[in-house]
């Protein structure tokens, strides 16, 4: 019940900031506030409570389960369910939601009902994708995203922010689309073998599909994924999108959009289509390797700090997607922690350079320098993220980046030799950022101020989260870690099954 | 006493965050004393738990202490936890007992300086990570050390960040070492799934029954942690970051580019001798590179003007030596040399700096000259250095532990008549370049005016120093003159004995040449710049001279090749590839669309002839088709 509570919270929130901007500009972003915190406590007072069992009830990985019918004829139901990869996706939604608010507070002063409706509803989408087991229920959660998200790049967004928002929401829609025609198309492989139509997804975990289509199926979901993770070569709609959305909308597209396609691919794509995703695992670690590099390289090159920042993504995310072809606990556990860690540490460099634009009222970064000595604070501060980001050891991305390494060494030297050239170019743009922001001649700005209270709140909180977790990652590893070991455990048994697919084909005939 | 161990790190990091969080409203006096007391207090317990550790040694040789489970993924458990034997003991004492020497000469130093507390900041930050990547007990937490110190080096090479070449110098080091220790993370992953753990001593103790003598992954995991090694200790290839290194504050220059960040190579070269020995392939390219590495860069010290690059240059040749040391198998003498040089080197480079900031921050010797009789305390302190480095016979710590290395070089079972003859060449170079050094810096006139003198807390540290220049080497002592062996004894706990090929009674023959050498130096160019300098003057009309003197001045070519095949290959890529190719295709994509809409489009004009006439001949192309088929 508390899924349903979190969604509706977000949702109404949502509405009511809406409706009551109308009377008032200030009213919607603490209407704003007070629902993300609301949010935020109550996934996070179930995390604290479900913690101390959370590891030894590992044969049900499921936390809750919350299903009631929805449209009978055609088996769709309104089916929430969370393990611990779910819930930890979720506090970092919650997390992430209310470091939106408060980027947002002074930064939108337009139709801000419209605004906080829009940022509220990315939410609703996000939670939804995080607990939706219904395939059909999926797809609508996806596409409640993406609509949203739209629309606040598209009005809220700087000077190119239409060319960005239609590119984002083409290249996300076409991906979608194929989604859906792979959800149909199980839908009626598993209709046709066992005579039940439904779109439940436990349902249609044990689906026996012939070799060939499960492969077109699964790629469907892939491109999907790997449209949103973004992997190598569909990541060009990603610069556009983050550096024109304004800066809670960057905020929320690294920090928890990109992870939908991480999430999906760990979600669906490797349990139900087990047998294509192994035969998918190289070309799909190779893209990974490539993101790495060439998303590294095209940072460097970047002077919009914003485009710099959206390209270090692409890198990370490479290491995502060669984690999880790797698929071994290792990796596994170097996938979440990158999630989490990447989605805090790229989110504090977005709130930055929202931060920095507020001031100097630039991105590029040729036209900073030297800006350590007037903010001293947030000079400190750029630089830990940008430690963070070039992987340093005692901070979290580190945990994550030499956990999908070691995993990923185990199953190709030279895939791994690859990727770790990423280490070396995220050195080179990392201390770009701070040679061409922080340090060099200061020029002749005007007043500029160190940070604000409400600024030293937020990253404050970021600062805190990263090294925590750079020191002491295990309650993030203990949650995850059923749903990993299942994960394990199913990619095993259906290694020694590989001999029996023979007999997939077989029974679909008939 | 044991668990006071996790206190010598401790302490430096609660300066740190002291200073960080409070640093701004303190006044100097207060971010002094928060700097250098917790590097201090860090040295009287490191004096604490050394004295216990050496009057009732622990079982198994080690002091351990974990403090908590880093992480746990499965059974990939890395733990934070520290352990204390004889060989982490020698560095952890050289870092605060140095490092609070240094600490104290900064208060100094740093004295007019507007950013005082983020300096004190970034050292204390420093001197924290290097106590943690010698204590460490696994690789991991040692690479975390490791990488903080690079983070720190990095910092404090570009503290002065408003000059960009600082900033950019600053960039090159972490990159340099960034590239070794890449290398140092796959060795890692090597060695986590050859033994199933990364904690070292129990590497070390199973490595020789894991391991073939000589097979093959012995030698890439070896060689894999020897880049590591090399782009920390700035050995050959990856040694051009440490002369522009120099950008950085002297202190900075003496602690982390001297005494300690840069030996890191040879500590865990140390450490992980066992997989060394198992590999004589990998064994043999360290010597060479420690080898070729001390006469590279002792050639490039003799031909600079910066009086810092020449100390710089010194650095890397001497770290040369210390890995010539463990190639040859003589682990002692490499760590011997390792306390010595901390000890000579770092009073170089903080007498250096009190020159250089009593000059106005001159940093060309050939502006020097005259300081004998100006600063009589840096000029005596800085002699006993300058011997100390030029390894003179008998009354310098330098002496006994390059002697040494000198010998095993020759005599170990590794070693090899070539090997000893760059050692020998070397240790000429050395005397050469060190006499240079003090000739152009303190003999002859007087060209720059002296600022102002540096005070007691400048000087102090300076004599302790000087101190311990002389008498650090007499804690051991060559088996023909005393055979005092304490400090080796000392660490035999931990690191074998150099098997001897040679008789020991040959010994003096290899003294004497040494002797030899270091007299030949200082004699040839004390001929060359202070009795007779018109010979200098003739030699440096031939074009052939000029030629090879620029290019060791240049450090024999090396940044201009990096430069020419990495560096602006990849500048040059990424630059024309800014836009994305990739999305290229993606516009492309969208303009074919454009086109074919506007061409569609186009037939939409209202005008109803056009559709009459469209719909004609869609019936007459229907009919004809229908026809033909």
């Amino acid at each position: 019940m508390i899924l349903v509570w979190l969604i509706g919270i977000l949702m109404g929130g949502g509405t009511a900031a809406l409706v009551l901007g109308q009377w008032n500009k200030t009213i919607p972003r603490w209407i704003a506030l007070v629902t993300v915190l609301t949010g935020f406590l109550l996934i996070l007072i179930f995390w604290m409570d479900q913690y101390q069992t959370i590891d030894e009830h590992s044969a049900d990985v499921w936390l809750i389960d919350f299903k009631r019918d929805w449209i009978l004829s055609f088996g769709i139901s309104f089916h929430l369910a969370i393990d611990g990869l779910s819930l930890l996706l979720l506090v970092l939604t919650g997390f992430l939601g209310i470091l939106a608010v408060l980027c947002s507070w002074k930064e939108i002063t337009e139709r801000t009902g419209f605004y906080y409706f829009n940022l509220l509803w990315i939410l609703v989408g996000v939670s939804g994708v995080f607990m939706a087991m219904d395939l059909f229920l999926f797809y609508f959660f996806w596409e409640v995203m993406l609509i949203p998200m739209y629309f606040l790049i598209g009005i809220w967004g700087s000077e190119n922010r239409i060319y960005a928002a239609y590119k984002f929401f083409i290249f996300t829609q076409a991906s979608g689309l194929l989604m859906l025609l792979a959800i149909l198309g199980l839908y009626f492989i598993h209709g046709q073998n066992t005579g039940i139509y439904t779109f439940n997804y436990f349902e249609l975990l044990g689906t026996v599909i012939p070799s060939g289509t499960g492969l077109w199926l699964m790629m469907g979901f892939f491109v999907a994924f790997a449209v949103k993770l973004p992997v190598f070569p569909f990541h060009t709609w990603l610069p556009d999108a983050h550096s024109e959305a304004p800066t809670a909308g960057s905020l929320i597209l690294a920090g928890l959009l990109l992870k939908t396609g991480a999430y999906g691919l760990l979600r669906f794509v490797i349990p139900l289509f087990p047998v294509a995703a192994a035969q998918m695992a190289l070309p799909a670690m190779i893209l990974g390797v490539i993101g790495i590099v060439y998303g590294a390289v095209l940072a460097y090159s970047q002077t919009d700090l914003k485009r710099l920042v959206a390209f270090t993504s692409v890198s990370h995310m490479g290491f995502v997607l060669t984690g999880i072809f790797a698929f071994n606990e290792l990796a596994f556990q170097g996938v979440v922690m990158q999630l989490v860690t990447h989605a805090i540490s790229t989110g504090a460099l977005f709130i930055m350079a929202g931060m920095i634009k507020e001031r100097l009222h630039t991105r590029d970064i040729n036209q900073m320098g030297g800006l350590w000595s007037r903010m001293p604070k947030m000079g400190a501060i750029g630089l830990l993220f940008a430690m963070a980001s070039l992987g340093l050891p005692g901070l979290g991305n580190f945990i994550a980046e030499f956990l999908i390494l070691l995993g990923a060494f185990k199953v190709s030297i030279w895939i791994t030799v690859i990727a770790t050239l990423g280490l070396i170019f995220s050195a080179v743009y990392s201390l770009r950022i701070v040679q061409k922001i922080f340090w060099g001649p200061q020029d002749g700005y005007g007043n500029i101020r160190d940070f604000s209270l409400r600024e030293i709140l937020v990253m404050t909180v970021l600062t805190l989260s990263i090294v925590g977790l750079g020191l002491y990652p295990q309650p993030v590893i203990d949650t995850a870690s059923p749903a990993i070991h299942k994960l394990v455990l199913l990619l095993e048994a259906d290694k020694s099954n590989i001999g029996k697919e023979i007999k997939y084909q077989e029974s679909y005939v008939r | 006493m044991n668990n006071l161990l996790w206190l010598i790190p401790a302490l430096p990091l609660a300066g740190f965050l002291i200073l960080v969080a409070a640093g701004k409203h303190l006044s100097n006096k207060l971010v002094a004393l928060t700097g250098v007391g917790s590097i201090s207090l860090a040295a009287v317990v490191t004096i604490i738990v050394g004295f216990n550790f050496l009057s009732s040694p622990p079982e198994g040789g080690a002091y351990a202490q974990t403090l908590w489970t880093w992480m746990d993924v499965a059974g990939f458990s890395p733990k934070i936890a520290l352990s204390l034997d004889s060989l982490s003991l020698v560095f952890i004492f050289v870092i605060t007992f140095i490092g609070s020497l240094i600490h104290i000469y900064s208060a100094g130093f740093m004295a007019a300086d507007k950013d005082y507390s983020r300096f004190f900041a970034c050292m204390n930050l420093f001197v924290f990570s290097m106590l943690v990547l010698v204590l460490a007990d696994n690789l991991l937490l040692m690479y975390l050390g490791w990488e903080g110190v690079g983070l720190c080096s990095y910092l404090l090479i570009g503290f002065w960040y408003e000059n960009p070449a600082n900033g950019y110098a600053a960039r090159k080091a972490f990159v340099i070492t960034r590239i070794g220790d890449t290398a140092m993370a796959l060795g890692l992953f090597t060695i986590y799934y050859q033994f199933g753990t990364l904690v070292m001593s129990e590497i070390t103790a199973t490595a020789p029954s894991v391991w073939q003598s000589n097979s093959s992954i012995a030698t890439v995991t070896a060689l894999l942690l020897l880049a590591g090694g090399m782009g920390k200790s700035a050995q050959l290839p990856l040694q051009t970051w440490l002369p522009d290194a120099m950008a950085g504050p002297s202190p900075v220059s003496a602690l982390i580019h001297a005494a300690t960040m840069v030996t890191a190579g040879v500590y865990l070269i140390a450490r992980m001798h066992v997989l060394f020995e198992l590999s004589a392939t990998a064994q043999m390219i360290v010597a060479v590179v420690g080898a070729v590495t001390l006469l590279v860069a002792g050639f490039s010290a003799l031909t600079q003007y910066d009086i810092k690059r020449v100390l710089a240059y010194s650095t890397i040749s001497q770290i040369g030596y210390m890995f010539l040391a463990l190639g040859v198998g003589a682990w002692t003498a490499a760590i011997f040399h390792f306390m010595a040089h901390a000890f000579f080197k770092a009073l170089l480079f903080l007498a250096a700096g009190a020159i250089i900031e009593a000059l106005g921050h001159e940093h060309s010797m050939f502006k020097m000259g005259g300081l004998k009789d100006k600063m009589p305390v840096v000029f005596w302190t800085f002699l006993i250095g300058a011997a100390s480095l030029s390894a003179l016979p008998l009354v310098s710590a330098g002496f006994y532990s390059k002697d040494q290395i000198l010998w095993y070089a020759w005599a170990s079972d590794k070693g090899s008549p070539l090997l000893w003859l760059t050692a020998f060449l070397g240790a000429f170079t050395t005397a050469a370049y060190t006499t240079r050094m003090m000739i152009l810096t303190f003999l002859g006139d007087s060209k720059t005016g002296i600022g102002h003198h540096p005070g007691k807390l400048m000087t102090i540290p300076l004599i302790v120093l000087a101190f311990f220049s002389v008498v650090a080497g007499f804690i051991e002592l060559p088996h023909n003159f005393g055979h005092f062996t304490l400090f080796s004894d000392l660490l035999h706990g931990v690191l074998p004995s150099t098997v001897l090929r040679a008789d020991e009674s040959s010994e003096w023959k290899f003294q004497l040449l040494a002797f030899v050498a270091t007299f030949g130096g200082i004699y040839l160019v004390f001929i060359y710049y202070y009795r007779e300098p018109y010979k200098i003057e003739r030699l440096r009309e031939s074009p052939s001279f000029q030629w090879l003197y620029r290019f060791w001045h240049g450090g024999w070519g090396f940044d201009r090749l990096f430069d020419l095949v990495f560096v602006t290959p990849f500048v040059f890529l990424a630059k024309i590839n800014k836009r994305d190719v990739v999305d290229r295709f993606y516009e492309g994509i969208a303009s074919v669309t454009n086109h074919l809409y506007r061409l569609l489009s186009a037939t939409q004009t209202g005008s109803l002839r056009w559709y009459i006439m469209g719909m004609v001949i869609g019936a007459i192309i229907i009919l004809g088709l229908q026809i033909m088929l």
